[in-house]
């Protein structure tokens, strides 16, 4: 797969794949011996919650130990707490970590009154599988219509999201009826890969729309231009037109919830080795990345690196004890001689990136603005937020700048300054 | 699980197409050795000194600057050398060699360094140096000056002043196969039409270079030289002779593609070709230069950023 990618440079080859015509049933990953949850809000004292070490925790519990906070996790194992503990997470998003020991037996915790509601919702599936960004409804200044259920995966040789549509599909079927009831989105509409175009009717989707092949196609954005004929506005999201995004495997754990009784703990991911080969496994959420790379044979070593996510736009990882979270879609593995590290040459404006530009963003210009930190310049004269992340012109850049690292920093600094402004504002 | 193992950290994307500068380096020395080759052979040992002179003094000016600017030493990525080599092709086989160190100082210096280094240059480093020489020593600049003491197989009247002072009948005996041969006076890489041929074909082939800034610049002049032509067919001669003579074939795909000084959208180098052309036939042709190409150059380097201000809108953007 590295290969035949290497050997052929530009944008337009990259595919992306699709899974095998009957996909395999994952591999489930079981018998962990830790889990680790993450809760969306840092602790800093330990009075500050009702949970203590030792504590025993069911697997489906709901778990809100902040006093002054709604924020929760759902326990994906039964155990027992051995360490709780902050968690810087990227970009300033901190939690709290809850370690459990995991114990022989598996005990279910039910739901109590389960509704199809929007609050029956958050309360119990902000972090399911999928991670429904269940935030974004209900919001009377940003009325969502349409609901895009997404059997497409944003990255190259990540499988997850398709294997959802594939395999899920009664699951997803209650999803979208649930959804429906609760979110008072007019529509839902279905987003799957061109070639697997058929056999959505019986879903109670209302529009089925094909994302092309080619990378990068299914990030929201494009889809919503392509196959939806909506241009985002530059500052604008998808959710600021009305669309929201939901992975298949969201819709179908919010399905299997309504169906059971019970929200799912198990997290699909796509496995990419060292070659380039891909393999979709199961595993609880919060599982160490270490132990399902164990059990699915594949090996590290020093100074390989470790992704989540796929390769294009995933996170490169420090340590093996990393947990998959409600939106790990893929753990990536690679060589150490497969790493190609950045340069300090500066841009010397061959225009690559230019050319790979799926938003047509003037890249050689805009880099200029970002590596001297004049990212208000950047936003304004170059488009910095027609940028849908997917990272080629990185992948393309002769000089070997890290241009992608650019942008998400400018991204991110500018967001932090606006939030800023914003809150002296309000005083 | 506690693992000693050290991962390597780093942003996204974690794939790269393993493009990297010193391929392109060295794939336009590739490409340009053809054309030195011949100049060797024609004119021999001197020739072979001034290219080793100028990229050996190219490689140290740009370790000298490497080092006043506290930079990384970035000799071996190729680009020095193919600066000097570039420079060694414009010019005669018998320039003295102060000349062709100062005019490779110049280069490296003036040209490249003064501005920031590879990539922030404005203009093509080479056009540059050339264009001081050529006013401050014209008369190591001449061709037929320089060259007079050869034994040459061949017309050894440098084909652009002929068909400048004397009109179309004077470089009748010119004919396009001679010059795709390099049986022309000249610089000492600039004369081969056919190697510098297959080399722009394989620097197109390899996108290191843009075809549409060669290509265009060739219609340029094409279309520039047949209308003067079809105008006064006895003054001006035709297109085909100043295609392949001159700095034609080196500006199309050595000068003007040059990264850093060219625009990157399709229809500003269309533009930036197509002007390139134009200019450097009417300096030709009605200017005091006997060849155009290099004036040419720059003028079109100097309108290059406002010419990327044509750009397609990007998505999403509000008018």
């Amino acid at each position: 797969m590295m290969k035949l990618l290497q050997s052929q440079s530009g944008a337009s080859v990259f595919q992306y794949p699709l899974l095998p015509q009957s996909p395999l049933p994952a591999q489930a990953i079981d018998s962990i011996g830790k889990a680790t949850l993450l809760i969306d809000q840092m602790i800093e004292k330990k009075s500050e919650v009702d949970l203590s070490e030792g504590d025993t925790v069911q697997t489906g519990q709901r778990l809100a130990p902040f006093q002054d906070s709604a924020a929760y996790a759902i326990s994906s194992v039964t155990g027992k707490i051995s360490a709780i503990y902050p968690y810087p997470g990227d970009f300033g998003k901190n939690f709290t970590a809850l370690d459990i020991e995991v114990a022989a037996d598996d005990m279910a915790a039910p739901i109590e009154n389960l509704e199809p509601t929007l609050e029956s919702l958050r309360t119990y599936l902000v972090n399911a599988p999928g991670k429904p960004p269940l935030a974004l409804l209900g919001d009377p200044n940003r009325p969502i219509h349409t609901i895009v259920v997404s059997g497409v995966d944003t990255d190259l040789l990540v499988g997850t999201h398709q294997y959802a549509i594939r395999t899920e599909i009664d699951a997803i079927t209650k999803g979208i009826e649930v959804l429906k009831a609760a979110a008072g989105a007019e529509k839902v509409a279905i987003a799957v890969p061109r070639d697997l175009i058929s056999g959505f009717g019986h879903t109670g989707a209302d529009e089925l729309k094909a994302v092309p092949p080619d990378y990068p196609w299914a990030q929201p954005k494009l889809v919503l231009y392509h196959a939806f004929g909506v241009e985002v506005p530059a500052k604008k999201t998808c959710e600021d037109m009305g669309y929201a995004f939901f992975s298949a495997e969201s819709v179908a754990a919010i399905g299997k919830t309504y169906l059971s009784g019970h929200v799912p703990v198990d997290k699909i991911v796509t496995l990419i080795d060292k070659s380039g080969q891909v393999k979709v496994v199961t595993a609880r959420l919060g599982t160490p990345v270490g132990k399902i790379l164990q059990a699915a044979g594949i090996q590290t070593s020093d100074r390989d690196r470790l992704i989540l996510g796929g390769p294009m736009t995933g996170t490169a990882l420090y340590d093996e004890k990393q947990v998959v979270r409600a939106d790990t879609d893929a753990v990536m593995v690679q060589d150490a001689a497969d790493v190609s590290l950045v340069s300090d040459y500066s841009c010397i404006n061959c225009g690559e990136c230019v050319r790979a530009c799926p938003t047509r963003i003037q890249v050689n210009m805009l880099v200029r603005f970002l590596e001297a930190g004049q990212y208000e310049d950047g936003a304004e004269l170059y488009d910095l937020y027609s940028c849908v992340d997917c990272g080629l012109c990185s992948y393309v850049c002769v000089a070997r700048i890290p241009i992608y690292q650019y942008i998400s920093l400018a991204k991110y600094e500018l967001a932090r300054v606006s939030a800023v402004a914003e809150a002296s504002d309000e005083q | 699980m506690s693992s000693k193992k050290m991962f390597i950290v780093s942003h996204a994307p974690f794939w790269h197409n393993r493009s990297n500068i010193p391929e392109r380096c060295y794939g336009m020395i590739w490409a340009a050795m053809p054309a030195v080759a011949l100049g060797i052979v024609q004119y021999g040992l001197p020739a072979a000194g001034v290219v080793f002179l100028a990229v050996g003094t190219a490689i140290l000016a740009e370790w000298l600057m490497n080092r006043l600017t506290k930079r990384t030493a970035t000799i071996t990525d190729g680009n020095a050398a193919l600066l000097g080599l570039l420079f060694a092709m414009l010019i005669p086989a018998t320039t003295p060699w102060w000349v062709v160190m100062v005019g490779t100082l110049l280069t490296v210096v003036i040209g490249l360094h003064v501005f920031g280094g590879m990539g922030a240059n404005p203009f093509h480093p080479v056009a540059v140096s050339m264009m001081m020489l050529t006013v401050s020593w014209p008369a190591f600049m001449d061709f037929n000056a320089a060259l007079v003491n050869y034994e040459l197989s061949f017309n050894a009247v440098f084909p652009l002043s002929l068909s400048k002072n004397l009109g179309t009948a004077a470089v009748a005996g010119f004919t396009p196969l001679d010059l795709l041969l390099g049986q022309q006076t000249g610089g000492i890489g600039s004369t081969f039409g056919l190697g510098l041929i297959g080399g722009g074909l394989y620097l197109m082939a390899k996108r290191y270079i843009r075809w549409e800034i060669s290509l265009s610049f060739l219609a340029g002049i094409y279309m520039t030289a047949l209308v003067f032509h079809m105008a006064a067919p006895d003054q001006y001669a035709g297109p085909l002779f100043h295609l392949l003579t001159g700095y034609t074939l080196v500006g199309a795909f050595f000068l003007l593609p040059d990264n850093a000084s060219s625009p990157v959208n399709p229809i500003p180098m269309l533009i930036y070709g197509a002007g390139a052309g134009f200019l450097a036939m009417l300096i030709r042709n009605i200017g005091s230069y006997h060849d155009g190409v290099l004036l040419a150059v720059l003028l079109m380097n100097l309108v290059n950023p406002l010419l990327d201000k044509i750009r397609p809108k990007a998505l999403g953007k509000v008018a």
